[in-house]
């Protein structure tokens, strides 16, 4: 294993320890138990948003605080989920009389600590629960479908919502009805690396892919042969508007994210190859976002997501935001 | 039951985890995403820094302290799972019954308060294909006298448990977004839970 360590145990505070100083003007950390919350309280009553997971997905989350999106991030260990006394510390910092929302990305982990630290506090409190990945089957004999790249779709837009101070229930409404119009795919080339265990996740041949891989490595749909960039974004998106269902000239926002071992580059190409495929179908992309924003460690791939926009959907997604990872029109 | 043996057990299963990490790390990885056996060797060592502080409580409160520490240590679905089992068993402790009443009425408790908290039952290929068979054998042989044999059986149990993760498809947690391929995989969580069982026993039938 390559990676920038000095001591695997304390990779993590290591990581917090330098995203604050490195955004002073925008972010805290509180340590043990670990969040990360706004450098300066929002002035007026707000709903206050908390949202966690394992690390190894940065930015998402810590870097997705900030006006305009969240109050606080609860990280956890790599790939695993935050503790319950991160979501209560969290709550107890940033709450602003008009409760608390949870956004929780579907993996059973999560939602049972997210559950445990929520019934550990006060307030006034709801729970959005991302699951925008179409790889996996939502049924009865599954957890249901995991939370992706989605997921940061939803804290943009329910963040610039709860900034207008909207209710609890109006926010937590909203993030539902976006999670419901987000799809999202996503293919892998090579393994990450947990820290801890310094070696790849999973074996993978020079020549295969995972077809609709996690955001932790683990297998989606199936082992296949490499194929070129328009042939795997065309099974992607059709993937993506089977669930959809776009109806003729929708209007879309594309979100092409890295895993992190994938240059820009590929993923602007990505892109191109997406939009055509969209525009062939009468889709129209008016709204954009490439990068790596929720990414698995070192591993290589990428992910398509789509949000079928409304109004308010658009209207809070143009607005202004300033985070670590995510800034505009400020 | 005592803060002393209590510590111990936990002594036990720290060991038996730390000599077979590298399975479960790979059965982790096999069907998850390979963190449990990090996590778990995080908690542990955590709740074995308590044994000075909490050498002079009660069971209950000792498994109560424990369970919080291994709350806000390992994290993942087993932090939350193996906490509710712990916490859960501080519950029902009861100084009118003797250990073994005592251990089955606890150990009830806690996989009933686990079971809620997975959303889980038998069958589901997750560490409760292991605690609840040796939480119903705890309750029948509760009067038993001697506690090898109790010992021997629960152990027994165990195991059976463990292995019946192999067959099925899992449809809870992590494994579940395999489908048919997690067949053939033993459940990491199950064998964590048998291995710290075992740990147990052993401990009565040598």
């Amino acid at each position: 294993m390559k990676k920038f360590v000095n001591n695997v145990e304390e990779i993590l505070t290591e990581s917090l320890s330098g995203f604050q100083k490195a955004h002073p003007d925008i972010i805290k950390v509180n340590f043990t138990p670990d969040f990360i919350f706004r450098a300066k309280k929002p002035a007026g009553d707000k709903v206050s948003l908390i949202s966690g997971g394992g690390s190894g997905h940065e930015p998402l989350h810590g870097g997705f605080v900030g006006h305009g999106m969240l109050d606080a991030a609860c990280p956890g260990q790599v790939f695993s989920a935050p503790t319950p006394d991160q979501m209560e510390a969290a709550a107890n910092e940033v709450h602003n009389g008009k409760g608390i929302l949870f956004i929780v990305k579907n993996y059973s982990g999560d939602i049972m600590n997210f559950e445990m630290g929520a019934d550990m506090i006060d307030y006034d409190h709801e729970t959005i629960l991302v699951n925008d990945d179409v790889a996996v089957e939502d049924s009865t004999f599954t957890t249901g479908r995991r939370g992706v790249a989605g997921t940061m779709i939803v804290e943009k837009t329910v963040g610039s919502l709860a900034e207008t101070g909207a209710s609890l229930e109006e926010c937590k409404l909203f993030g539902d009805h976006v999670n419901n119009v987000t799809a999202s795919m996503g293919v892998a080339f090579t393994s990450c690396t947990v820290p801890a265990a310094g070696k790849p996740t999973f074996e993978i041949g020079a020549e295969e892919m995972e077809f609709g891989v996690g955001i932790h490595g683990e297998p989606g749909r199936k082992r296949e042969k490499i194929k070129t960039a328009n042939e795997l974004t065309n099974d992607i998106i059709n993937s993506i508007l089977e669930d959809l269902k776009p109806d003729k000239n929708e209007e879309v926002l594309m979100h092409v994210n890295g895993f992190g071992g994938t240059p820009l580059m590929e993923l602007y190409l990505l892109f191109e190859v997406g939009q055509k495929i969209l525009e062939k179908k009468g889709i129209n992309v008016v709204r954009s976002l490439v990068g790596n924003y929720t990414t698995s460690l070192d591993m290589a791939g990428a992910s398509f997501s789509i949000t079928k926009l409304d109004e308010k959907i658009t209207q809070h997604w143009d607005s202004a935001v300033h985070t670590a990872a995510l800034r505009w029109k400020i | 039951m005592n803060s002393e043996n209590i510590f111990l057990a936990l002594k036990n299963i720290k060991k038996t985890i730390d000599i077979n990490k590298d399975e479960i790390e790979k059965l982790d990885q096999a069907i998850g995403d390979g963190d449990h056996i990090f996590n778990i060797q995080r908690g542990l060592n955590e709740a074995l820094k308590l044994e000075t502080e909490l050498s002079s409580l009660s069971p209950e409160e000792v498994f109560k302290k424990i369970g919080m520490k291994i709350m806000t240590t390992v994290g993942g679905s087993s932090g939350a799972l193996f906490a509710t089992l712990l916490m859960g068993m501080a519950k029902k402790y009861s100084k009118e019954l003797n250990d073994l009443e005592n251990l089955a009425a606890m150990f009830y408790e806690g996989v009933e308060a686990t079971k809620k908290r997975g959303k889980a039952d038998l069958g589901e290929k997750t560490m409760l294909d292991v605690l609840i068979p040796v939480s119903l054998s705890l309750n029948k042989l509760k009067n038993e006298k001697d506690i090898k044999k109790v010992a021997e059986k629960i152990k027994m149990v165990a195991e059976e448990g463990m292995l019946s993760t192999r067959d099925i498809m899992a449809t809870k947690g992590r494994a579940s977004f395999l489908g048919e391929r997690a067949i053939g995989h033993i459940d990491p969580g199950a064998r964590s839970s048998q291995l710290a069982i075992s740990a147990i026993c052993d401990e009565y039938i040598n």
